[in-house]
C-alpha cells in the first residue's frame, strides 16, 4: 500500500479522536447553555483564553479515558452469565508495546506490511523498537493524567494541612515548618529525584515511610475538616469522621503499604516511587503559598468576628480562612498540575522510576532524542503532546485568574 | 542589618548541614554501598567479599562518625591493607601510603574527597565543570534577562492591548515548554539535514541544506562558537523568559495604574517618557527578586540541557555522579547547589531592601 500524505494522516487521526470530539462538543454545548448557573466554572466560558485552555485540557482528559476503553457487563457472582462486551472504544490504533519489525523508524503514514489484520497504517510512524508512535502517545496521556492531578491533590493536602497552622499560629510552629520547607526547596530537584527514585531506596523502605507520612495528610485534613465543623453535633460528627477514617485508612493501607485486604486500592512500586517523589517536591511550594495567603487573610474582620464568637482554631483556619483563599489556590492548582506534568516528564527523561517499555511522554522523548537528527518523529510527537497539555493548563489558569479577579 | 545577615548566615549553615547529611544518608544506604563496592572492585564479589571490601575502605563505621570525617571534625579512619600490609585511611595518599598523613581531612580542611566515578579529586572536577556551566549560565542570563524584561514591559505598558495579549500568550507558551521539549524541537528543526529549516532553505535556494546549528555542544568545551552554543543557551533561556516576563508584566501593570503615573500623564508628560522615566524604575523591583530566585531554578534546566546536548558541565557531572552513586562527588555537587540557592536568596532579600527604601529589616 502507498504511504499516506499529511492530509490523509490528519484526517485519519481526526477520525480516531472521534469519541473525544463528541464528548467535547457535548460538554461545551451543555456548559455554554447553563454557564450563568455554574459559578466560576461557568464564568470560564466568558474568557476566550480560559476556554481554549479548558478545551485542550479536556481534549487530553478524554483522550486518556478513551485511549483503550473496553466496557463489558460485569459478571455477577452465582449467575453464570457470559460477560458481554458492551462497547469498545480505541483511540490507540495499535498496542503500545507490540512491535512490527518492518516498521522500525518508519516515517509517519507508512502502511503496515501486507497480511496484517491490524489497523493498516502507523499514523505517526514507528519508533526505534518498531512500535507505533501514535498509540504510544495516546497511551502516555493516560499515565500523565492519572498521576499528575492525583499527585497535585496530595501535595495540596500536605501543603494546606501544614501551611494553615504555620500562617495562622505563627511562632515556633512556623519557624520549624518553614525551615523544613526551605530545606526541601534548597535541593536541586533532579538530585532529589536521583536520590529518591532508585531501586536501592525502594529496597531500604524509605519510599514506604515517606508514603506513609505523606498519605496520612489527606485523612488528617478531611477528619479535622469534619470535626471542626460538626463539633457541636456529636452524632453527625461521629458519622462523618468515622466514615473518613474507615475509608481513609482502607485506601491508605492499599496505597502506602500495598496491603489492602480487599484489593481495591493498590499502586505499583514504580508508580508509588514516582508519586511520592513528585508529592514531596511539590508540597513545600504549596505550603509557602498557603502560608503567605493566610498571613494576608488572618487580619480580616470576619476572622476577628469568628475569634470573638469563640470558634476553635481549626474551624477558623478551615472554614473561615481556607474558603476565602480559594481563588489563588485554584489558579495555582491548575498551574501546578502543569508543573507536575513537567516533573513527570523530567523523571521519564532521566529514566527514573519508569520501566523501559512504559509509554509515558518523558521516557519516549528521551528514547527518541538519541536519533533526533535522522528520525525526529518519535521524540517530537510526545514533546508536542506534553507541551500542549501544559499550555492548556497554563491558559486555563490564566482564564480562571482573570475571571476570579473580575468580581 | 548586621544581625539580620548573621541570622541568615546561621540558617544557611544549618540548612547546608541538614542537606548534606540527608544526601550522605541516602547515598550510604546499604544497597547503594553494595553497588558501589561491586562497581569499584569486581562485579562478581561474594557477599563476604563485599563486606570485607566495605570494611577495608572505611564504609562500615557508624554513619555519624563518617559524616564527621567528611566534614573534617572527626579524625579520618585509618587501617591496614589486608594484602599488602600498607597503611590505609581517609587521609592517606594512596600513591604514597607511608608518608605522614594529617589527622583530619574533611571539607573544613579543604579536602573534598575523591570521586569514585572519575577517579580524581572532587574539588578539581567541580572546579572545571563549574567553569563550563558558569559560561553557559552567563550567556543564558545575557539572553534571557533583557528579552524577558522588554517583553514584560511592552506587555504591561498598556494592559489589555493587542500587544499585551500577544506577548502574554507567547510567555505562557514559553513557560509550558520545558527544556527537554524545546531542546528536542530546536534540534529537530535547526540541526537536522533531513527535516525542518535546513532542507526548506535549500529548497528555496538560500542555504546549502547543511544543519544550521550543531545538535551537540561537546565541542563548546574547547572553544565556543555560535553554532555549537546557541541551541543550549536558547533552550534554557526559553523556559525562563516566560516566567520573568509575566512577573515583569504584573509589576508593570500595577505601577501603571498608580496615582503618580496618572499625575504625570495629566501634566502632559509624553507616554514614552512616563514609561521610561517614571514607571520603569519601580516596575523593576519585583523582577529583580524573581530573577535572583530564578538562578537556582536554572540549575535544573542546566542539568537537563547539558544531558541533552552532551555538554560536560556541572549538570552533566551531577547526573554521572548520581548514576554511579559517587558519594563524595554528589556531596560536593550538593554543597555547591545549596550555596548557590541560599546565596541567591540572600542577595535577593538584601537587594530588595536596597531597591525598595520603604522596606526596613528589623
Amino acid at each position: 500500500m502507498k504511504a499516506l500524505s499529511w492530509g490523509e494522516i490528519l484526517a485519519r487521526m481526526g477520525i480516531q479522536f472521534l469519541p473525544v470530539w463528541i464528548c467535547l462538543a457535548l460538554m461545551f454545548s451543555v456548559s455554554f447553555v447553563f454557564k450563568r448557573r455554574l459559578g466560576l466554572y461557568g464564568k470560564l466560558f466568558d474568557s476566550p483564553v480560559g476556554m481554549v485552555g479548558f478545551f485542550i485540557v479536556m481534549f487530553w482528559t478524554f483522550t486518556a479515558i478513551f485511549a483503550d476503553l473496553t466496557v463489558a457487563t460485569p459478571s455477577i457472582p452465582f449467575l453464570n452469565l457470559p460477560s458481554h462486551l458492551l462497547f469498545h472504544i480505541h483511540i490507540a490504533t495499535h498496542d503500545a508495546l507490540s512491535q512490527i519489525v518492518q516498521m522500525k523508524d518508519k516515517l509517519p503514514g507508512t502502511a503496515l506490511p501486507a497480511g496484517t489484520s491490524e489497523y493498516p497504517y502507523y499514523l505517526l510512524g514507528g519508533d526505534h523498537l518498531a512500535r507505533d508512535v501514535f498509540s504510544r502517545m495516546v497511551m502516555g496521556a493516560r499515565r500523565v493524567l492519572v498521576i499528575a492531578p492525583a499527585a497535585t491533590c496530595f501535595a495540596y493536602m500536605v501543603g494546606i494541612t501544614l501551611g494553615l497552622p504555620a500562617g495562622y499560629v505563627g511562632g515556633r510552629v512556623d519557624t520549624a515548618l518553614s525551615f523544613l520547607a526551605n530545606l526541601v526547596l534548597a535541593f536541586p530537584v533532579i538530585l532529589l529525584f536521583y536520590l529518591l527514585v532508585t531501586p536501592a531506596i525502594q529496597e531500604s523502605g524509605i519510599t514506604t515511610i515517606l508514603a506513609a507520612v505523606l498519605f496520612l495528610f489527606p485523612i488528617v485534613f478531611v477528619a479535622i475538616l469534619f470535626n471542626s465543623r460538626y463539633f457541636t453535633n456529636p452524632m453527625k460528627r461521629n458519622l462523618y469522621v468515622g466514615l473518613t477514617l474507615v475509608i481513609g485508612f482502607w485506601a491508605y493501607s492499599g496505597l502506602a503499604f500495598n496491603a489492602d485486604p480487599i484489593g481495591v486500592f493498590s499502586m505499583g512500586a514504580n508508580t508509588l516511587n514516582v508519586f511520592v517523589a513528585v508529592v514531596f517536591v511539590n508540597s513545600p511550594t504549596v505550603f509557602r503559598i498557603v502560608r503567605g495567603i493566610v498571613f494576608d487573610i488572618k487580619s480580616r474582620d470576619y476572622v476577628a468576628a469568628a475569634q470573638t464568637r469563640g470558634e476553635g482554631r481549626w474551624y477558623i483556619m478551615l472554614w473561615e480562612i481556607l474558603p476565602n483563599a480559594r481563588g489563588p489556590l485554584i489558579v495555582d492548582f491548575c498551574l501546578r498540575i502543569g508543573y507536575t506534568t513537567i516533573l513527570l516528564g523530567t523523571l521519564g527523561f532521566f529514566g527514573l522510576g519508569v520501566s523501559p517499555e512504559s509509554p509515558d511522554w518523558g521516557s519516549t522523548i528521551n528514547a527518541g532524542s538519541k536519533l533526533l537528527s535522522i528520525f525526529p518523529h518519535p521524540a517530537l510527537v510526545p514533546a508536542i503532546a506534553l507541551m500542549s497539555l501544559v499550555l492548556g493548563l497554563n491558559l486555563l489558569a490564566d482564564g480562571l485568574r482573570e475571571e476570579s479577579l473580575r468580581d | 542589618m548586621l544581625k539580620f545577615l548573621l541570622r541568615r548566615l546561621g540558617t544557611m549553615l544549618a540548612t547546608a548541614l541538614c542537606l548534606t547529611f540527608i544526601v550522605f544518608y541516602l547515598t550510604n544506604l546499604q544497597p547503594n554501598l553494595v553497588k558501589l563496592a561491586k562497581t569499584q572492585a569486581s562485579a562478581r564479589m561474594s557477599d563476604a567479599q563485599v563486606k570485607s571490601w566495605l570494611h577495608d575502605n572505611g564504609y562500615t563505621d557508624p554513619l555519624l562518625t563518617r559524616y564527621g570525617e567528611w566534614l573534617g571534625v572527626v579524625p579520618g579512619w585509618t587501617g591496614v591493607n589486608a594484602e599488602s600490609g600498607k597503611p590505609m585511611g581517609r587521609c592517606v595518599n594512596p600513591n604514597a601510603p607511608n608518608a605522614p598523613a594529617p589527622r583530619y581531612c574533611g571539607i573544613v580542611q579543604g579536602n573534598w574527597g575523591t570521586s569514585t566515578v572519575f577517579r580524581a579529586p572532587v574539588i578539581s572536577i567541580i572546579g572545571t565543570r563549574i567553569g563550563a556551566t558558569g559560561l553557559l549560565m552567563l550567556w543564558v542570563l545575557i539572553i534571557m534577562v533583557p528579552s524577558a524584561l522588554v517583553i514584560g514591559i511592552l506587555a504591561g505598558m498598556r494592559e489589555g492591548s493587542r500587544m499585551d495579549r500577544g506577548l502574554s500568550a507567547l510567555s505562557i507558551a514559553s513557560t509550558a515548554t520545558p527544556e527537554y521539549v524545546s531542546g528536542v524541537i530546536l534540534i529537530a528543526l535547526l540541526s537536522s539535514p533531513m527535516i525542518g529549516l535546513p532542507p526548506l532553505l535549500k529548497h528555496w535556494g538560500v542555504g546549502t541544506g547543511s544543519p544550521l546549528f550543531k545538535g551537540s555542544a561537546t565541542s563548546a568545551l574547547d572553544h565556543i562558537t555560535f553554532d555549537n552554543f546557541a541551541l543550549p543557551v536558547l533552550t534554557i533561556a526559553l523556559y525562563g523568559i516566560g516566567y520573568i516576563a509575566r512577573m515583569t508584566r504584573a509589576s508593570m501593570t500595577e505601577v501603571m495604574t498608580a496615582q503618580y503615573i496618572r499625575t504625570a500623564r495629566l501634566k502632559g508628560v509624553s507616554f514614552r517618557s512616563v514609561v521610561l522615566k517614571h514607571a520603569l524604575r519601580n516596575a523593576l523591583i519585583a523582577p529583580f527578586t524573581v530573577i535572583m530566585l530564578q538562578i537556582p531554578w536554572l540549575l535544573n534546566g542546566v542539568v537537563i540541557t547539558e544531558t541533552l546536548f552532551n555538554y560536560k558541565g556541572f549538570g552533566w557531572t551531577l547526573v554521572q555522579a548520581a548514576q554511579g552513586n559517587d558519594i563524595e562527588l554528589l556531596l560536593g555537587c550538593s554543597v555547591v547547589a545549596v550555596v548557590v540557592v541560599l546565596l541567591t536568596q540572600l542577595i535577593s532579600d538584601v537587594g530588595y531592601v536596597y531597591l525598595n527604601p520603604r522596606i526596613r529589616i528589623s
